[in-house]
């Protein structure tokens, strides 16, 4: 069976859009830390592998229905975020970035460990959502579940804007990143925004678990693979920037399936690799980040 | 690190205890190698001294976990040996382990046998005197699946591997032996252990006009090919390797890894394994024993560790607890255990060949022998 140049085209497309679009759900819990703290957070990979691991235990042990399990598992790693913040973030007397960053591995090795007890050490996989043959769009044919992958990204970007933009304690939340003095001043309970960001930061990185489980299975010890990726897109889309680094993360999942396609799919990692140092060596602050907004940060 | 006595069920106690070492990785990222070599040796040890040990001989077994790391496992196989005393060692899991602890015990001249697969264990002869292996040959695995496709005709085939330790031992075997088996290597595609989606190499080798699709790797992500190979419509057979032998990764493969071929150890299929066929007995009581005994199935993986434990206690029996007699008997052992028919020798200190290996396929889900 021979296709032409726009099939495969598409195809890879699809691909590409469907691998970025984990990398910017991951990418999306960085920046939100980031912006509250300025830290990284090295625990991100262990919401999205408890939000897997926990959706599987709820469809496939428990037979529960997607949707109460989906809202279930969100609901559990954001309870595990805020305890987190809560019990080794906020504690600390006086809080540097590298103090706080070495509690976040401290952490990240803790939920690893305790997900190992847990749920055990062999992978663990659940069905797709919908169980549905492949779509054909001109020839080339995507997943279901990839449709599903890129409508909550589609979904979590709207929430994100109008969160953001049109709620008080959104507005509260960008006044802290922007300016945490100023805006203790202005009367915002800051400690509870950072509470806050350490929440929302475990709940997409939940979604980003749930949607992925079904295709690539989930084990305790994937974390540190699937954040790595994530904070390429968030450092390439510009630090801070949470919709640079859903460009960012998409445009890493496009370079990685177009190479994957057209070059060798044994250099795919490289050249997206190559691509993230261009673009550093060219803009340090990344795509959508200029060197002055570095220092001002935005979500 | 801790010790599993038995003394308490056993009262035979007069007798010397035998001592045996076990080097496993029972946490770390090869857990799921050592968990059931862990277990499956507790069980036998548990067994063998319940019915009243080796002559009369408790066995006592110290474990120790490798985490999977060079320089814990060599660090527990030196003290398995100079503090424990123990006469013979069971493990490593992994390869990599393996190779790195090969020069303890050839100095301490104290049998050793591995669990896990790479021929280079092996191999040279002279230089792994102490050194047998219980898993089966890759190479023989790559043999299994091109004598399958020229049986069917199959001359053009398309790669697709995972870029781990065992998806480029598999690409290399695969290459070296596809002259001798006549077979053309039109596609050779990698993908990572973290990979969500293979379209784009699956595209690669449709263009390539491939007859048919080898994949080979032992991470997860391979249960993506089938699905992706049925989503682009590809109706060209897929072969998989015996890496592909877990249940879970055909379970999430669902419908699209029916009828996909691999060959894998008996044990997996064992329930299909023909009567008349001389593992049968073993296969089917050491499944038995082992899932009533953990709540886990079985693995080749813990095949492995019934087998060197049946090995040495079989040598044992014969000459007691000198490790160079030990290593002599096994020389000269016949064994028929989970992993295939041993027949070792000086020579060949992994005794199997390529009919270790079974051609199975996935039907209903589950994994049925390939009907001839």
């Amino acid at each position: 069976m021979e296709t032409g140049l726009i099939t495969d085209l598409l195809q890879f497309l699809f691909m590409g859009i469907q691998r970025g679009a984990i990398y910017a759900m991951v990418a999306i819990g960085f920046n939100m830390i980031y912006n509250s703290t300025g830290i990284i957070n090295f625990a991100q990979g262990e919401f999205v592998v408890l939000g897997g691991l926990m959706m599987v235990s709820l469809t496939m042990s428990l037979k529960l229905s997607l949707v109460f399990a989906f809202l279930m598992s969100v609901a559990f790693v954001t309870v595990v975020g805020i305890l987190m913040e809560r019990l080794t973030i906020n504690p600390v007397r006086r809080p540097t970035v590298l103090r706080l960053i070495i509690i976040t591995i401290a952490v990240s090795m803790l939920f690893k460990g305790s997900a190992m007890c847990f749920w055990g050490k062999g992978s663990h996989y659940m069905h797709h959502f919908t169980d549905a043959p492949p779509l054909e769009v001109m020839g080339a044919t995507i997943l279901p579940q990839s449709l599903w992958v890129i409508g909550i990204l589609a979904l979590v970007v709207i929430g994100y804007v109008m969160f953001f933009n049109w709620t008080m304690t959104g507005k509260c939340m960008r006044a802290c990143a922007i300016n945490r003095d100023a805006a203790r001043l202005a009367g915002i309970n800051d400690r509870r925004m950072v509470m806050l960001s350490f929440a929302l930061s475990a709940a997409i990185g939940a979604v980003a678990g749930i949607i992925i489980t079904p295709i690539i299975q989930m084990d305790y010890a994937r974390g540190a693979l699937l954040g790595l990726k994530g904070f390429g897109a968030a450092v390439i889309g510009g630090l801070g920037n949470s919709m640079g680094a859903v460009a960012a993360g998409l445009l890493l999942g496009i370079i990685e399936a177009l190479s994957g396609g057209f070059i060798s799919s044994h250099y795919m990692d490289a050249i997206a690799l190559l691509v993230m140092l261009g673009v550093l060596f060219v803009r340090p602050g990344g795509l959508f980040g200029s060197s002055e907004e570095v220092r001002l940060k935005e979500f | 690190m801790f010790i599993v006595s038995f003394a308490s069920i056993l009262h035979a106690g007069e007798k010397e205890p035998y001592h045996i070492g076990c080097a496993f990785a029972i946490t770390g990222k090869a857990a799921w190698l050592g968990e059931p070599e862990r277990n499956t040796a507790v069980m036998i040890a548990e067994q063998i001294n319940k019915a009243g040990g080796i002559n009369g001989h408790e066995l006592v077994l110290h474990i120790e976990d490798t985490q999977g790391s060079n320089t814990r496992a060599v660090n527990a196989i030196k003290k398995l040996i100079k503090k424990d005393n123990v006469c013979a060692v069971i493990g490593p899991s992994r390869s990599g382990t393996t190779l790195a602890s090969i020069p303890v015990v050839q100095q301490a001249k104290v049998p050793m046998l591995s669990c896990a697969a790479a021929a280079s264990i092996t191999n040279p002869p002279e230089k792994r005197e102490w050194v047998f292996k219980m898993g089966q040959n890759d190479s023989d695995a790559a043999r299994r699946i091109y004598e399958h496709m020229q049986e069917n005709g199959i001359e053009k085939v398309g790669v697709i591997t995972g870029t781990t330790g065992f998806g480029d031992a598999g690409r290399t075997q695969l290459k070296n032996l596809k002259d001798e088996y006549g077979i053309e290597i039109v596609a050779d595609e990698t993908y990572a252990p973290g990979d969500t989606d293979m379209t784009a190499q699956l595209i690669s080798i449709r263009k390539s006009g491939a007859q048919a699709v080898i994949n080979w790797s032992i991470v997860p992500a391979q249960s993506i090919v089938p699905q992706n190979m049925d989503q682009l419509k590809m109706d060209i057979p897929l072969y998989q390797s015996h890496g592909f032998a877990n249940i879970k990764y055909a379970e999430s493969a669902g419908e699209s890894a029916e009828g996909s071929i691999f060959p894998a150890g008996r044990i997996m299929a064992a329930k299909t394994v023909p009567a008349d066929h001389p593992q049968k007995e073993v296969l089917i009581s050491y499944k038995n024993a082992y899932e009533s005994s953990y709540d886990d199935q079985v693995t080749t993986f813990g095949g492995h560790a019934y087998d060197a434990m049946h090995i040495i206690a079989k040598a044992l029996e014969k000459v007691g607890d000198n490790p160079a007699k030990i290593k002599e008997t096994i020389e000269n052992m016949e064994f028929v255990g989970i992993s295939g028919v041993f027949e070792f020798s000086e020579n060949d200190h992994c005794g199997l060949d390529k009919t270790a290996f079974e051609m199975m396929t996935v039907k209903d889900g589950r994994f049925v022998v390939l009907d001839r």
